[in-house]
């Protein structure tokens, strides 16, 4: 018979999901972020850099 | 490279046995954030009076690096002391003591935070900044907390550079350099530091003796400590005028450093020359005037420079104190 190993309950479940969203809002900001700073460090630069 | 341990009591701390009950909140309170507020606010202070115009964008990148590095240190500090923080009441009630997050957790957390944010600041600025942000990420976390905090009574006194290097790592993140202006912003958080903190230790003293932590107060006792408040604050009252007196500050700065100053100068002798009861009022008050008091001195630069108010300067100075060119 299989163990049923650690069940959340639902509190922790919807903890976990908190988590989970700021996680991803926070690397969608870093994403955003590193894009941003990019633009304004190379502005036209960016699309004429030699190959 | 410390002193003994307290045992964490894992049956009061489910978040041991790997029931990971944290949320979000959980987390950002592991950041510190009343800390982080003070050091969003003076290193804000610091890019703004900054001689040189940053971009938003950067400038927004530079804040964000800064605060998340601070936030970070915050975390690996609450990692380190969650055996000191479950027996003093100030602070039982924080994540890894209180069980939501395990001190793995805070630790990881701390440490991606840390790498992020020193990272973030090179590339949006440069690496003079970068160096900067991890030196007092490393400061306030190794040589602070895993050192200093439970070996000598001077450890809030040489720590609080850590929270006096904001706005060093702000100016540098504008400016490239570290010239005179960030130096003294630096001193003045830095000779803050003593009598705000043991202000609150004297009120909290009973805390710090049953967690072992070598505060002044519990060391020296509560004279010397008074003593020592009022020495520093001799000290703070002119370096808080320095920025007037250098030409970096204006008038309204030089009105509210001198006036302000003389009301913490006040406060520390009341508290040095006070007896009995009245010694833990009056350190409450000064406390919380001292935060009034910081605050007032960088908000004030900080109006100067958004109204466009001039610094006094060279001949401000040469003017103030009657002297003819």
């Amino acid at each position: 018979m299989e163990e049923p190993g650690i069940v959340l309950t639902d509190e922790q479940k919807k903890r976990r999901r908190g988590r989970s969203i700021a996680i991803g809002l926070a690397l969608a900001g870093l994403v955003l972020l590193l894009y941003l700073i990019t633009i304004v460090k190379m502005g036209p630069d960016i699309v004429e850099r030699p190959m | 490279m410390t002193e003994a341990r307290i045992e964490l009591d894992a049956s009061a701390t489910p978040a041991l046995a790997g029931i990971n009950r944290g949320g979000v909140g959980d987390f950002v309170s592991l950041l510190k954030p009343r800390v982080m507020s003070l050091v969003v606010f003076t290193a804000v202070v610091a890019l703004a009076v900054a001689p040189v115009s940053v971009h938003p964008v950067i400038a927004f990148a530079a804040i964000l690096s800064i605060a998340i590095g601070a936030g970070a240190a915050g975390a690996l500090n609450m990692w380190y002391d969650a055996d000191i923080d479950q027996v003093m009441a100030r602070t039982r009630e924080r994540p890894i003591p209180a069980g939501t997050v395990a001190p793995s957790e805070a630790l990881t957390f701390g440490l991606i935070l840390s790498v992020f944010s020193v990272l973030v600041l090179g590339l949006a600025t440069n690496w003079l900044a970068a160096g900067l942000l991890a030196f007092t990420i490393f400061f306030y976390a190794v040589i602070y907390t895993m050192w200093l905090k439970r070996s000598t009574p001077q450890n809030i006194v040489i720590g609080g550079a850590a929270g006096a290097f904001p706005p060093v790592v702000a100016w540098a993140a504008a400016t490239g350099t570290v010239t005179l202006e960030p130096i003294v912003l630096f001193l003045i958080i830095f000779f803050w530091t003593p009598p705000h903190f043991w202000a609150l230790a004297l009120v909290r003293s009973g805390d710090y003796a049953r967690a072992g932590v070598p505060m002044l107060p519990v060391v020296s006792g509560i004279d010397e400590t008074r003593r020592q408040i009022f020495l520093y604050s001799l000290v703070l009252v002119p370096i808080g005028i320095a920025p007037a007196v250098l030409g970096f500050g204006g008038w309204l700065y030089l009105a509210v450093s001198v006036s302000l100053g003389a009301v913490f100068l006040g406060l520390a002798w009341r508290l040095r020359s006070g007896s009995g009861n009245a010694i833990g009022p009056v350190a409450r008050r000064l406390f919380g005037f001292s935060i009034l008091y910081l605050f007032a001195l960088f908000a004030a630069l900080l109006v100067e420079h958004v109204a466009g108010l001039p610094g006094l300067g060279a001949q401000g100075v040469s003017g103030l104190l009657g002297i003819s060119a």
